[in-house]
């Protein structure tokens, strides 16, 4: 039974946190990280990385100039260096020049940021639509040209060890929390429309790695799209406060290539659907 | 003039002494008496929420940690956000325009005394209210402070305790708003104009109408969330023509002049405390003021910056995005005015002082990450995730309570009489920045990698940033109580203190004896 390896690592996040500027550091090797937003595996998620960057080191920028006025000033105007105040208290062209620099530096960020939005918003053309429904605490996807349904909830070992007890360290449940009876299974490569919508309260549906996250609301569909580029098992959360069980309902994507994904479906609806319903026409888009 | 002048010396020389024991604060409609048991509520609500974050953080501590119930966190999650915000922060606020505006202006007292009575004593039955949910059958708020629908509606037997509660709040606070906008606008003493009066005062005035125009707008709102409940009406059910993201707009839209409400007194605080400190005017303060306008106007028309995720059409999106992305430029006009103030001074850093450069530091960051979430598609990562508990917290904490407390030290000695504990006071707030950042710095990394909020437990890739938050948290917590301790020895006992207690203030309440007598300015003064 594996214990609690590391508990030991809660010394060193201090010094983690301290260092963790690094951290943001655009790093050529792009894994998971601690510390900042997931690089993703959409075209979207890449271009909110991006956008995320370019504010926060815009951001640094501005700090470095504020704070570094704020601390020469501290430093050297205090009163055992600067005993006799200055009697100024108004500079009209000063004032001028950083109300218009701080406009511009905005136009610089919201240019991207609304080009990135429209982009986001162009739903044309998907390729296959996926129904996502939020309910109190699991999620239901459907493929209506597939006439799939799959219920997702929250997996048993994670269950275990939230249920009963501390039999299982969360350290010793594979992706505690984080994982799901039946995943939702998407095709890599196709633009894939997704409609948001709740069953009873409101639930975000929210994936790290796609770079967006959607409200359902009861009685609206949302619309939104994403591409997965690169096959492989996406983890994220309801993110909206559900009740009891709100932080219990994960969201786990495993993303295939488009012949595996088929092959899913045809699995899907011969164990679920009796087992001639493998063969079967789409329905058309 | 003359004679009536000779009435009120007369007067408050002779019978009209506070009556002794409880009666003097339930009776009372003096701005000190009313000032102070504001202050008081404000500091017993801070440690009742606060005791409310120290079982968030409790729970967070690490995985799996099970020491309460999820639905028990959900409660303490919401009513750590509403006692915050109703009982915390804004009654202290009122407290210190209670107290100083009238001294301020060169006023005997506020505008409507009764009224002012009338609108604390509301205060602690509402909080009495809302308190008492948590005892009743299916628990308190657990909807988030935000108070969702449908989910609002689950709730058990509390659910109309708190919305009377908020409608008493509301009225609270309307009633007070009243009579600071009625106190500023009548009673300055004569030769005070609009333009020279402090930017504390100036503050207060226009987050006075903030208050006026937004505390209905959320009464009416809990009152639809009250029928839609018991009386058959549909204005939030999907079944019944309505629509929940209804809620969201009327929420919001009180909701953000409601941050607003509590961070403009907070920039009046600190337009007062660092011209003091750096013995040198105000930089700027016609642009200060005009500032603070233009933060107040804007505040009314970016409230969908926090429903970006809902689902609005890309016009909205957009239109929110750059209305809130130009807030940035009057808050960077306070921030620039500041720095300038401080330019060149003569600095000294007491306690006050303290307080209020960590909050210029402090609350930049927090606008930095504002800027990066009106960014509508970051803002698709960052929403609800804990970089916006990050972000909130270093407005709300090391801005506005931050604020708060540098105003507490800073005119304590005009209250007491007395000079407080310097080396406590430095301490105490040493100990609070130090910690608040390790309790809030780490919650940006925790949100960009993923970890949402309001949630009882988590994955364990979050497991070392939390346990980082919780040891700040708790820090944190316990500093507090040395502030306490520094009010309380304060009020008995200390140096002191001289009428103009710090050498460099300048304003009218420090033309008075500290402390500062039950009845000032009965002759108002003139000012040049």
């Amino acid at each position: 039974m594996v214990t609690k390896r590391r508990t030991i690592g809660g010394v060193l996040p201090i010094l983690g946190t301290l260092t963790a500027a690094l951290a943001f550091l655009p790093a050529p090797v792009r894994a998971a990280s601690e510390y900042n937003l997931p690089y993703g595996v959409t075209p979207i998620s890449h271009a909110v990385y991006r956008l995320h960057m370019l504010a926060f080191w815009m951001m640094c920028g501005i700090g470095v100039v504020v704070f570094g006025l704020i601390f020469y000033s501290i430093v050297f105007h205090r009163r055992s260096r600067h005993p006799v105040p200055a009697k100024f208290h108004e500079n009209t062209v000063l004032e001028i020049v950083w109300t218009i620099i701080p406009f511009f530096i905005l136009v610089v960020l919201a240019v991207p940021a609304a080009r990135l939005l429209l982009r986001m918003e162009n739903l044309r053309h998907p390729q296959l639509t996926v129904r996502i429904t939020g309910y109190q605490w699991l999620w239901r996807y459907t493929y209506p040209r597939y006439g799939i349904n799959v219920y997702s909830r929250l997996s048993n070992p994670s269950l275990a060890s939230v249920h009963y007890g501390r039999h299982l360290s969360p350290y010793a449940v594979p992706h505690y929390l984080r994982s799901v009876t039946h995943p939702m299974v998407l095709p890599t490569g196709e633009k894939i429309r997704l409609l948001v919508t709740g069953g009873d309260v409101i639930h975000a549906w929210w994936v790290p790695d796609f770079g967006l996250q959607v409200d359902g609301n009861p009685g609206l569909i949302n619309a939104m799209w994403i591409k997965i580029l690169k096959p492989g098992v996406y983890r994220g959360a309801c993110n909206q406060i559900c009740g009891w069980g709100h932080g219990y309902m994960p969201v786990v994507v495993v993303a295939k290539p488009p012949a595996q994904f088929l092959a899913w479906v045809r699995r899907w609806r011969a164990a679920h659907h009796g087992p001639g319903a493998g063969d079967f026409t789409p329905k058309p888009l | 003039m003359s004679s009536d002048a000779h009435a009120l010396t007369h007067d408050h020389a002779g019978e009209h002494a506070p009556p002794r024991g409880l009666m003097r604060w339930i009776t009372t409609t003096n701005h000190k008496d009313i000032g102070t048991m504001y202050l008081v509520l404000s500091l017993i609500m801070f440690f009742v929420g606060g005791a409310m974050a120290m079982v968030i953080r409790a729970q967070l501590f690490r995985p799996d940690m099970q020491l309460v119930t999820p639905l028990f966190y959900n409660q303490m999650a919401t009513m750590h956000g509403l006692i915050m915000v109703f009982g915390a922060v804004m009654p202290a606020f009122v407290g210190l325009a209670n107290w100083m505006i009238p001294m301020m202006i060169g006023a005997p007292d506020m505008a409507l005394p009764r009224l002012n009575n009338w609108s604390f004593w509301i205060l602690p039955f509402a909080f009495t209210l809302l308190l008492i949910t948590l005892f009743l059958p299916g628990g308190g708020p657990q909807g988030g402070w935000t108070m969702y629908v449908p989910f609002n509606l689950q709730l058990g037997y509390g659910f109309p305790f708190m919305i009377f509660a908020i409608h008493l709040m509301g009225i609270s606070s309307v009633m007070g708003a009243i009579n600071i906008i009625a106190t500023i606008l009548n009673m300055r003493a004569p030769g005070m104009t609009l333009m020279k009066m402090p930017l504390f005062v100036w503050s207060w005035l226009i987050t006075a109408y903030l208050l006026i125009a937004v505390m209905p707008v959320l009464a009416g709102g809990v009152t639809m969330q009250l029928l839609d409940r018991y009386f058959g009406t549909h204005f939030f059910s999907v079944a019944g023509g309505g629509s929940p993201i209804l809620w969201e707009h009327v929420f919001w839209f009180f909701g953000h002049p409601e941050v607003y409400i509590m961070i403009l007194p907070a920039f009046g605080i600190l337009s007062e405390i660092i011209p003091t400190f750096a013995r040198k005017p105000i930089f700027g303060y016609h642009s200060m003021v005009y500032a603070l306008a233009s933060i107040a106007f804007l505040s009314f028309i970016v409230w969908g910056h926090h429903m970006f995720v809902v689902g609005m059409p890309v016009a909205a999106d957009l239109f929110f995005m750059f209305a809130t992305m130009l807030i940035a430029v009057p808050t960077g006009i306070k921030i620039f005015n500041w720095v300038a103030t401080m330019w060149k001074g003569s600095l000294t850093f007491e306690t006050p002082m303290l307080f209020a450069v960590a909050f210029i530091v402090l609350f930049t960051i927090g606008g930095f990450s504002g800027v990066m979430l009106a960014l509508v598609p970051a803002d698709f990562q960052y929403n609800n995730s804990y970089f916006v508990v990050a972000h909130f917290h270093y407005v709300l904490v090391t801005g506005a309570v931050f604020a708060i407390m540098g105003a507490v030290y800073y005119w304590l000695p005009k209250w007491t009489g007395h000079m407080y504990n310097e080396f406590w006071g430095k301490t105490h707030f040493w100990l609070s920045a130090i910690s608040a950042n390790v309790l809030y710095f780490p919650m940006h990394f925790l949100g960009l990698a993923g970890m949402p909020r309001r949630v009882p437990d988590y994955p364990v890739q979050f497991a070392n940033l939390n346990m980082v938050a919780s040891i700040g948290g708790f820090v944190f917590g316990l500093s507090q109580l040395i502030f306490v301790a520094v009010i309380f020895s304060c009020v008995r006992a200390g140096k002191k203190a001289e009428a103009r207690a710090w050498e460099g203030a300048h304003g009218l309440e420090w033309t008075l004896p500290s402390p500062a007598p039950y009845h000032s300015f009965a002759t108002p003064p003139e000012v040049a």
